[in-house]
């Protein structure tokens, strides 16, 4: 992993100068990515989930959310349902955490369940669960800490050399002699420690994007319809609502780039999810379901390499099913899907409903006390 | 000469190695398989604890459907009763049943009352989820013994499956209707 080898370079080069021995160095630099590894493992999903004030739901509080998320399970072959929280914002976005595939968690905005109809909701849920899978939340977050590991090391090496001087690192390592060979590595060094914060986030965005795109490849065998999905994600690029509780530290979990809207360039470099378009098109693209044909249509689009070898090998035929019948009446089906929501998040808060004859629905607030309600509309008294 | 010792005793350890990961390997595959298997089994039966609930909540609305709802509990049954059979007798009793549930859902149209029915609604995503699950079940069972065959068959995993006895997985092969398109329900 280039990012590993970037960190043990940088720790080769601080030891040669500061203490006169590289391997030194190494384990100053080893110590530092343990010691914040070991912080990140176990502060856990739960930092995530509150920062987004999500709430957890199970099987009875939203079936239709469950189910979806059950048969990704089963068709993922992933062995623990992940606990499934509902965020509730109008914004349509969705994201995976957790440790791995045992200590999951899966976040859906209420937006999504409103606007997507069933179909594209399963191919973000299947993007997700690929996410689960692949371990992607803990490659991230070994990646995240190599870079800030990188960054601090090479940070405070720039710092103590811009005050000491080249001449007193030279002065140190003089037991080798050789002053040409000692100069070179020298500012071998400096430039290491220059570059390396840069090629180092470079590198981390290339991981995120890269893990993206095996994520939808993913996404497309799980449900062999990868048009549901490519239509999820063109809802979501043509959505104009901001996620409200996003930040920087968490933009790598979503589904699609939370900032797009906020004239935060989403298509350089830097940026911690592909192109909205380019995801469409390849998935589009696909003439089956496997890896293979993802493959294809990627190196269609991109004129890179995605997928090792061996994870194309003897995929066989994957044949895509074919699209389900239309709903018949679209509005309908969007009407049933947005008070279907609005019931979950209503339930999830405490709040008990009522039907009054009269039509209207009473919706009692936890904290209410007294044991009857009256209906605003006609009147009657109803128990609670 | 103990230098070569070292080295021949080095690549033996490092073949033995070998030899056990590509064992567990299959071990594991062989294991993901019977397990895929089983999955199977939990949704079909999902299915079979479904049906009563479902025909008794749409029986008071469809009083003229008789045929159509008795249809549908006699393939229930008899698809129920052949959980024992072979692979390829459930599966053509199971096709039969979903067969027998797809034309239930599509005479179910013409009843709008049903369809604004609470307890109707919740059970029809019940139905169309397990649905769903069956397949996606029998989707990973195919792929779980796809991924045995292919290390049972390739090299170098081959001469291990073969000395151990590790033989491949059946497909679960489906001739169900509803693998097909399902027609349009078009409104006059």
């Amino acid at each position: 992993m280039g990012l590993g080898l970037l960190l043990l370079a940088v720790g080769y080069f601080l030891g040669l100068y500061f203490f006169g021995s590289p391997t030194g160095g190494l384990v100053i630099a080893l110590i530092v990515w343990a010691v914040m590894s070991l912080v990140a493992y176990f502060q856990g999903d739960s930092i995530f989930l509150a920062m987004s004030q999500a709430r957890k739901i199970g099987r009875d509080d939203f079936p239709r959310l469950y189910n979806l998320v059950e048969e990704m399970r089963i068709a993922s072959g992933l062995e623990k349902m992940p606990d499934i929280y509902i965020i509730d914002d109008p914004a349509l976005n969705a994201f995976a955490t957790g440790r791995g595939p045992n200590k999951a968690a899966l976040a859906v905005t209420s937006g999504l369940l409103q606007k997507l109809n069933r179909d594209e909701l399963q191919g973000v849920i299947g993007h997700e669960i690929a996410h689960i899978k692949n371990r992607d939340v803990l490659l991230m977050t070994m990646a995240g800490i190599l870079l800030g590991t990188i960054v601090i090391l090479a940070w405070y090496a720039t710092r103590i050399m811009f005050f000491s001087g080249m001449s007193g690192g030279g002065r140190r390592n003089s037991r080798s002699g050789g002053g040409q060979g000692q100069a070179i590595l020298v500012l071998v060094g400096v430039i290491l420690m220059i570059l390396a914060p840069i090629a180092a986030q470079l590198l981390y965005f290339a991981i995120s994007r890269r893990r993206e795109y095996l994520a939808d490849a993913s996404s497309a065998l799980y449900t062999r319809y990868p048009e549901g999905l490519a239509s999820a994600l063109q809802k979501l690029a043509t959505s104009d609502v901001q996620v409200r509780t996003a930040n920087k530290a968490t933009a790598p979990m979503y589904t699609i780039n939370p900032f797009q809207k906020r004239g935060m360039s989403v298509e350089n470099l830097t940026s911690t999810h592909p192109p909205i378009a380019e995801r469409v098109r390849i998935l589009r693209a696909m003439g089956g379901a496997s890896y293979a044909d993802y493959e294809r249509a990627y190196e269609q689009a991109k004129k890179q390499r995605l997928l090792p070898a061996s994870a194309l090998a003897a995929t066989g035929t994957v044949v895509m099913r074919a699209a389900r019948p239309e709903a018949v009446d679209e509005k309908v089906e969007k009407a049933a899907r947005v008070r279907e929501t609005s019931q979950a998040l209503w339930n999830l808060s405490g709040y008990r409903t009522i039907d009054c004859p009269c039509g209207a629905k009473l919706r009692v607030p936890p904290d209410h006390g007294g044991d009857t309600v009256k209906c605003p509309h006609c009147g009657r008294i109803h128990q609670v | 000469m103990t230098i070569a010792l070292w080295v021949i005793l080095g690549i033996i350890v490092l073949l033995v190695i070998i030899v056990i990961a590509m064992y567990n390997g299959l071990v594991r595959l062989r294991n993901q398989v019977k397990n895929a298997w089983a999955q199977i089994d939990v949704q079909l039966k999902r299915r079979y604890d479904l049906i009563p609930n479902l025909v008794n909540t749409v029986k008071g609305y469809m009083q003229h459907e008789r045929q159509t709802l008795e249809a549908v509990t006699n393939a229930r049954n008899l698809a129920q009763a052949g959980v024992g059979k072979g692979a390829a007798e459930r599966s053509k009793l199971e096709g039969e049943l979903s067969g027998a549930l797809a034309r239930l859902l599509v005479v179910v149209e013409n009843y709008p009352d049903l369809k604004a029915n609470q307890n109707f609604l919740a059970l029809q995503e019940e139905l169309t989820s397990t649905e769903n699950k069956i397949s996606f079940s029998r989707q990973y069972y195919n792929d779980s013994v796809l991924r045995y065959n292919n290390q049972t068959q390739m090299f170098p995993s081959n001469i291990m499956a073969g000395m151990f006895g590790f033989k491949g997985g059946e497909f679960f092969e489906v001739a169900a209707p509803e693998e097909k398109v399902a027609p349009k329900v078009s409104f006059p």
